[in-house]
């Protein structure tokens, strides 16, 4: 029974994907001869921010957190830069231009920033604790 | 860049020529539909591959040093997306920034923690099957929304000559010199100055915070990693059994691996302070 239910999770999703993909007038481009879209880039910034995601959910090495938070960050800067390129859109379509750019300019600093402070507690955890294991931080468990 | 990106009039029939070796091949490669091929979209599709499949093998992956490597990719790839979009400083930014520092950061991290039983650290089975089932939701949630929108599902018009790194700098700067969409009223947009000194000093703020973070701290009581390797026994004690007389062999078997493991201690707290 518990197997079922799982196996009814698990299966629901994909029947979902494949029902929205199935829909939807799968790309209308041949990616071979015609310029790529702005949907070919946010295919790719989504499979990037999963991947993060699962990263994060997944591994219990605070390293492998933090290689997820860096994936998530590119899926975002991914997408900011295809929305901001007049490459990808229709002749004259709006977008985000300059402002698009400056922000993953700005999210690659403060990814940076961020990668700094963590791996400096992550050290500070294994100095203390002799583990990355973050299963193992649980010293403020009341 | 533009130009390095506009390839797809190459016409490979000049080259019969040059390279006799291979007009077999140009010839029979011409009779394929290849003079139609977009280049800028299949060094996009290149790319891209590239990138996702790095990204699931950082997640697929269990041995952290093969995880860090596959980054490395990812991250690569995702610069040439950029480039490919036209958004030239923002790739080289990539390049420098990711791929250069906070890559390098992370594989020093790696090395530093990189023990023998944390190197791959295993999920359980059960917590495997629960992310795959919440990434496949979330992918279908995200993909439903990316092909939502008509007027994102088109060809794009392709590459045109569009400067970015000047109207880009000079945002940085205060002055917007790019080319306003229309509606724009006159003096509706700023630049991007105080964002700029913000991100600055808190990049400074961060670093100097970090290595306050991370410095090597004198302690009073040894480390637990301190412990486990001072409770190693350094040295057998077998061989001062064989020599020493009987009578003396029992209290020198047993005082002389404490004796040692506190000499360790000692010599830790004294390593500690580095």
């Amino acid at each position: 029974m518990m197997g079922l239910v799982l196996a009814t999770a698990m299966v629901s999703p994909v029947v979902s994907l494949a029902a929205c993909l199935a829909t939807v007038p799968l790309l209308a481009v041949n990616p071979f001869t015609e310029p790529v879209g702005v949907v070919h880039y946010l295919i790719v910034g989504a499979v990037l921010f999963t991947a993060g995601i699962a990263c994060m959910t997944l591994k219990r090495n605070a390293l492998g957190i933090l290689m997820g938070i860096e994936l998530v960050l590119n899926g975002a800067n991914i997408n900011f830069v295809a929305f901001a390129s007049p490459y990808l859109r229709a002749d004259g379509a709006p977008t985000l231009g300059l402002d698009g750019q400056v922000v993953a300019l700005f999210v690659i600093l403060l990814a940076a920033a961020e990668a700094a402070v963590a791996l400096a507690i992550t050290l500070n955890f294994y100095n203390n604790h002799a583990t990355v294991d973050v299963d193992r931080a649980d010293d403020l468990k009341g | 860049m533009t130009g390095m990106l506009d390839m797809d009039i190459m016409d490979i029939s000049t080259l019969t020529p040059v390279v006799p070796p291979l007009a077999t091949t140009l010839a029979a490669l011409s009779a394929l539909p290849i003079a139609g091929i977009n280049w800028h979209s299949v060094l996009f599709l290149l790319f891209a591959g590239l990138a996702c499949g790095f990204a699931i093998g950082v997640v697929a992956a269990d041995n952290v040093v093969r995880m860090a490597l596959y980054l490395v990719f990812s991250l690569g790839s995702t610069a040439g997306l950029f480039f490919l979009a036209g958004a030239d400083f923002i790739g080289a930014m990539q390049l420098m920034i990711y791929v250069g520092g906070t890559l390098v950061l992370l594989v020093f991290g790696v090395m530093l923690t990189a023990q023998a039983p944390l190197v791959s650290i295993k999920p359980s089975s059960s917590d495997r099957m629960l992310t795959a089932v919440a990434g496949a939701s979330l992918l279908s949630l995200l993909l439903t929304a990316a092909f939502s929108v008509d007027a994102w599902r088109g060809p794009g018009v392709g590459v045109v000559p569009a400067p970015s790194a000047t109207p880009l700098g000079m945002a940085l700067v205060g002055v917007r010199v790019d080319e306003p969409p229309a509606g724009t009223p006159v003096g509706g947009r700023v630049g991007y100055m105080l964002p700029f000194e913000i991100v600055s000093v808190h990049l400074l703020v961060v670093l100097v915070g970090a290595a306050y973070l991370a410095r090597a701290k004198r302690r009073r009581t040894p480390r637990p990693i301190d412990a486990l390797a001072s409770a190693m026994p350094v040295e057998p004690v077998a061989p001062a059994a064989t020599v020493a007389p009987a009578a003396t062999v029992a209290p020198t078997a047993t005082v002389a691996p404490t004796g040692r493991s506190a000499g360790g201690a000692k010599s830790a707290l004294v390593g500690g302070g580095r």
